[in-house]
């Protein structure tokens, strides 16, 4: 218990950096999985094909893998230094690996949602005369990312706990601050898993009871 | 294709969609095309590199650390089906006593991330268990909680019907759910216990936080030892993803077969008023 009380501040940093890489990779998921869910609804084949083969490749492989690779890969294609508000640039690639894995779930999430808009809708607005833009945007989107809530939200807290991979590639977020605490104070670990399971069970549970919130506030009746 | 969002398109929407898939399919050529070329040119595909690979003691890495990654996940799976088997029948116990347990242990396994559970399990218990039973432990702990609110959904999708004539034929509370709960419940849930392989395959990556050698753990060696990452890890993740990827046509096949059947048989079986997405329910873990 005392060491989870001397090193309270650096395990305050570390559910700092787990907050923020949940913050950023959330958003940059939702956007680029609902862009992915486009095209896998889109009239046009091979943008179909591209979402497709996007789901299958980066939903089957392990997160840490998407990682090591972002960490790799960035530098290699000229991202040297992208260090975002103060965090550091292995940060920013750890943000943007979680952010290509996660973004497929969302997709997936996007297309049944889409999926569970009744044909009807559809047919009614085409029958008014609106494009497949006009459509989408204004009569299928706003009834699928309802429909989509309760599955975004078990993705979310997916990714609220798969931040704690990116410990492996060293950033040294609440994960990483168990690993350390964990060496260095041996006779401790109990009370040091504890306390960093109580974290993120509190992140878990008020991620799901916010969106809970969100999913009663835009209810409307159907 | 989904009808909910165009009608059949005629010729002239036909068109536009071959000339936008052209369109598409360059663009995505060019970009794929560009990442490979700048790879190249920062050498990631040096002919060196590729001699280093071809060397047999790379392939008989790659292979241990596969049967290291297949054995845990198999381990893994069967442990987890057995307890998320009694977390459910204790979750769905008529007694307080189980239930309560059962609710707190699922939740909060749950909740915490799988990664401080292995390091929990190994660091915890570094005298008990090797890096191989720490990983599978923290494996079967988080998968069993999963699998126990999977087959509760399962049992509960059973229509009542089925219970209410077994309780009426004079069956006790055991031989309800032991000879006619379960036995529909599984085949409902099988796609499901499948999707979950695909997860705890995949999670078994994690192993390498306590440095357990699977694949991932050789690919990083290898990696380290011929001086390019994006190669080796490339090719773990292949290897991954052609197994998860049939596992999951399995599911889904398994899946419209119990659906078809459901719907051929006397009454059906209720497998169509579960929504066990095969899109695996603990999305992105």
């Amino acid at each position: 218990m005392d060491t989870l009380v001397e090193n309270r501040a650096e395990i305050w940093e570390g559910f700092r950096l787990t907050l923020w890489m949940l913050l950023v990779s959330g958003i940059l998921a939702t956007v680029l999985g609902t862009v992915l869910a486009s095209f896998r609804v889109s009239p046009v084949g091979s943008l179909r094909a591209i979402g497709t083969s996007y789901v299958n490749v980066f939903r089957n492989t392990p997160l840490v893998i998407i990682l090591v690779l972002s960490a790799a890969f960035w530098p290699t294609v000229g991202l040297n230094s992208i260090g975002v508000l103060g965090y550091s640039t292995f940060v920013t690639f750890a943000v943007l690996g979680l952010s290509v894995y996660t973004a497929a779930f969302v997709c997936e999430a996007v297309r049944s949602g889409i999926n569970s808009v009744a044909t009807g809708q559809a047919e009614a607005a085409r029958s008014v005369g609106m494009t497949f833009t006009q459509s989408l945007r204004l009569v299928i989107l706003p009834q699928a990312l309802r429909a989509v809530i309760p599955p975004l939200t078990s993705i979310y807290i997916a990714l609220a706990k798969n931040t704690s991979v990116a410990a492996i590639v060293g950033v040294p977020e609440a994960a990483y601050v168990m690993r350390r605490l964990s060496n260095k104070f041996t006779s401790d670990v109990y009370a040091i898993f504890l306390g960093i399971a109580l974290g993120y069970v509190i992140i878990v549970l008020v991620l799901s009871g916010l969106l809970q919130l969100a999913e009663r506030r835009l209810a409307v009746a159907r | 294709m989904s009808a909910v969002l165009f009608d059949v398109p005629g010729p002239q929407a036909q068109r536009r969609a071959r000339i936008g898939a052209a369109v598409a399919a360059v663009l995505a050529t060019v970009l794929v095309g560009l990442v490979l070329w700048k790879l190249a040119a920062e050498g990631e595909f040096e002919s060196e590199l590729w001699e280093d690979l071809r060397q047999p003691n790379i392939a008989r890495a790659i292979g241990q650390g596969l049967t290291s990654t297949l054995s845990a996940a198999a381990s893994a799976i069967v442990l987890s089906v057995a307890f998320g088997a009694v977390l459910a029948v204790a979750r769905l116990s008529d007694h307080r006593v189980f239930r309560i347990p059962a609710v707190i242990v699922i939740e909060f396994f749950r909740a915490v991330p799988l990664l401080l559970l292995i390091m929990f399990v190994f660091f915890g218990f570094s005298n008990l268990f090797s890096d191989y039973w720490s990983l599978v432990l923290a494996l079967m702990l988080y998968n069993g909680s999963v699998l126990a609110e999977v087959f509760r959904a399962g049992v509960n999708a059973v229509p009542r019907g089925q219970s209410e004539a077994a309780y009426a034929i004079g069956m006790r509370k055991s031989q309800v759910m032991g000879s006619v709960l379960l036995p529909q419940a599984v085949t409902i849930m099988l796609p499901a216990i499948i999707s979950q392989c695909v997860v705890v395959l995949k999670d078994t990556a994690l192993g390498v936080i306590i440095a357990y050698g699977d694949l991932v753990f050789q690919a990083n060696l290898i990696a380290e030892s011929v001086n390019h990452t994006i190669v080796p890890l490339a090719l773990a993740a292949l290897i991954f993803i052609v197994i998860n990827y049939s596992l999951s046509r399995l599911a889904t096949w398994l899946e419209r077969r119990f659906a078809e059947r459901g719907r051929g048989g006397a009454g059906g079986t209720g497998t169509a008023d579960l929504q066990l997405d095969p899109v695996r329910g603990g999305a992105g873990d």
